[in-house]
């Protein structure tokens, strides 16, 4: 037979007595859910971004020709020796070309799957940057540069010009910036390129590429897919590589598996390619939740303690509630409600505080030469930590609640009376 | 006259420190409109008697009954519903909550019965509180004010819920002649007036001398 309304008035007339050792109490949920909810917001932030740096610009699965030694060497292929033991010294890759054969069929077929975002051909080849009579070794990209700005974020990395601007221009090249800056060279400028079979090809620069990974910038160029056929004198449907974007990037691995069997190519997925990465990402959020957690269970002794107090204080309020019957439920609904009512206002004036700090960091300027897009620290507001944090809150009040309150419970109001 | 409280063969111990026989064997009835004390020397079992009779004692042999129904292993829960709508407390040290204003201390018992409106339950209130001339005090705190009006206080919560008895464990125990003169004629006139049963255990033979009966105790044992 609870009766809300009187467990709700005496426990506010508790609270309100008391109403410094309440703050310190509430005080105490407010910093650990608001350091929860800045940390947390903070961390993965900056956990998304990394991710971002790496996983944005990586395809989801990449369709190759991997230059490999046969599986079957001729010799297993011969029955009289089968069943002996056979050694083959210095096995040599298998011939093959870097090509990937039917390339714009298997596009289009991979455009037309439900769980596929796009599917883009790239040409990837070795060239040299000439600046007189010195030559820079590096890798020339050719691609479609507004589907890659459209899927992989492209956009992103490019510091100036734009997709646009690479897509229009015949013969155009989007240059690393590492590159730029060793030969000195503008927006604007021409820079000439020698391909392995030799040649040289004078390109416009439009503009510069920077990925955030130095040793990267220092040789990767982009230009058209038909500026890089023209350059290594390959026909229009020479293609070497094939990056899949998918909807779930679940879909990764067993899409992946298909692809290489269908076409006999290699194809590599988004998880096996960054294992170590994800590693990272994972070690970092358990030690965000650690921290967090701990906080919390800080705020929670503290309410603990706090309640275990009152009650002692009150031994002789829960005596004579219960004599003129106050049911030991009762009693115990009142102190719950302390709790809770300690761990409610504690925990949304905690929300707002880490709001408050999150909004704050997310103004304080953060520029590095390796992040390119990134003006400010990185916050991630996620409504979930709210509602993670909020709970856990409450969560922590009940328990801290309860003991005491179980406590309170079982006072024998016979004891207090007679032992006075 | 109708019994209000009836004890059959209540027995007691103690089993700490040591294992103590406290009551022995108790029989007596409480009727309607009586005023009964109980009187005795200290540790005879005066105290350790009523707090069973008034169920929040529940370790003990024998049955009790109240308004003819018996409440020995009742559970806990339906025994505070019976001590909230049946049974009035008032002890020598006066336990209000010092927090609350004196009106929501005498009004705290009939919110919990939740049987009437808050109006209705004010308007009880202020009538009890009336009746024992404190009506002044009602908006100040229960910790403001002096012994003999706390203890008027506590009188008039046992009264909120109209309840079948009345039992007081020393009532006047610390208080002065004249409040302890004052206290008495309250319950006097409570006994008479409006046929309410009382059971006080006290010290004070003056006190137990004009009540109606006089339980005596000795050694856990009622001798008259």
């Amino acid at each position: 037979m609870a009766n809300w309304s009187v467990i709700l008035n005496i426990a506010k007339t508790h609270l309100l007595t008391k109403i410094k050792q309440t703050s310190t109490a509430a005080l105490g949920v407010t910093f650990g859910i608001g350091a929860y909810i800045t940390l947390v917001c903070f961390m993965t932030g900056l956990n998304s971004m990394l991710d971002d740096l790496i996983l944005n610009q990586t395809p989801h699965i990449h369709v190759y020709n991997e230059i490999e030694p046969s599986k079957k060497q001729p010799i297993s292929l011969y029955d009289n020796v089968e069943g002996s033991f056979n050694v083959v010294h210095s096995i040599k890759p298998k011939l093959s070309q870097k090509k990937i054969h039917n390339a714009l069929p298997i596009i289009k077929y991979l455009e037309e799957n439900p769980n596929v975002r796009g599917a883009l051909p790239q040409i990837k080849t070795q060239i040299f940057y000439i600046a007189g009579s010195i030559e820079l070794g590096g890798n020339l990209t050719g691609i479609n540069a507004i589907d890659e700005a459209n899927l992989f974020n492209m956009g992103d990395y490019i510091v100036e010009g734009s997709a646009e601007d690479l897509q229009n221009t015949d013969n155009g090249i989007l240059l690393g910036i590492g590159i730029a800056e060793k030969m000195s060279l503008k927006v604007g400028d021409r820079v000439q390129l020698s391909p392995i079979n030799g040649g040289i090809f004078p390109l416009k620069i439009v503009g510069f590429y920077q990925s955030g990974i130095a040793d990267l910038d220092a040789i990767q160029s982009f230009t058209n897919i038909k500026t890089v056929q023209r350059i290594l004198g390959k026909a229009n449907n020479y293609i070497t590589d094939i990056n899949v974007k998918l909807y779930d990037i679940e879909q990764a691995i067993p899409m992946s598996k298909k692809i290489e069997q269908q076409f006999n190519l290699t194809a590599m997925d988004i998880k096996t390619a960054n294992a170590q990465f994800e590693t990272g990402t994972t070690i970092r959020n358990l030690i965000t939740y650690a921290v967090s957690i701990t906080l919390l269970i800080v705020a929670g002794f503290g309410i603990y303690n706090i309640l275990n107090m009152l009650i002692y204080e009150k031994m002789n309020d829960i005596a004579i509630l219960k004599a003129t019957g106050f049911s030991g439920k009762d009693v115990q609904l009142i102190f719950m409600s302390q709790a809770m009512i300690i761990g409610f206002v504690g925990g949304i004036l905690g929300l707002l505080i880490g709001y408050g700090l999150a909004s704050l960091i997310d103004t304080i300027p953060f520029q590095t030469e390796a992040l390119p897009t990134v003006e400010t620290y990185p916050i991630n507001m996620n409504p979930l930590f709210f509602v993670i944090g909020f709970s856990f809150a409450m969560l922590s009040t009940f328990l801290a609640g309860y003991l005491p309150s179980k406590k309170a419970k079982k006072i024998d109001p016979v004891n207090i009376i007679r032992g006075q | 006259m109708s019994v209000i409280l009836e004890a059959k063969h209540i027995d007691k111990y103690f089993r700490k420190p040591v294992l103590f026989h406290v009551l022995k064997d108790i029989n007596f009835q409480v009727k309607k409109g009586e005023f009964a004390s109980v009187m005795g020397k200290s540790g005879c079992g005066k105290s350790t008697l009523l707090y069973i009779l008034s169920t929040m004692d529940t370790d003990y042999d024998g049955e009790l009954f109240l308004n003819n129904e018996l409440v020995t292993g009742q559970d806990r829960q339906y025994l505070s519903y019976l001590r909230n709508k049946h049974i009035g407390f008032v002890f020598q040290f006066h336990y209000l909550l010092s927090e609350f204003s004196v009106l929501e201390n005498v009004m705290l018992p009939a919110k919990k019965l939740a049987e009437k409106s808050l109006q209705e339950i004010e308007h009880d209130a202020m009538e009890r509180l009336k009746t024992l001339n404190i009506d002044h005090l009602s908006q100040k705190r229960a910790s403001r004010i002096s012994g003999g009006e706390k203890q008027r206080v506590a009188i008039a919560r046992a009264l909120i819920n109209n309840p079948s008895i009345i039992m007081g464990d020393e009532p006047t125990g610390n208080l002065d002649s004249q409040n302890a003169e004052n206290v008495f004629n309250i319950f006097e006139r409570l006994s008479n007036d409006h046929g309410l049963s009382l059971l006080v255990v006290t010290h004070d033979k003056d006190f137990a001398k004009k009540t109606d009966r006089i339980i005596q105790m000795e050694d856990g044992k009622i001798i008259t």
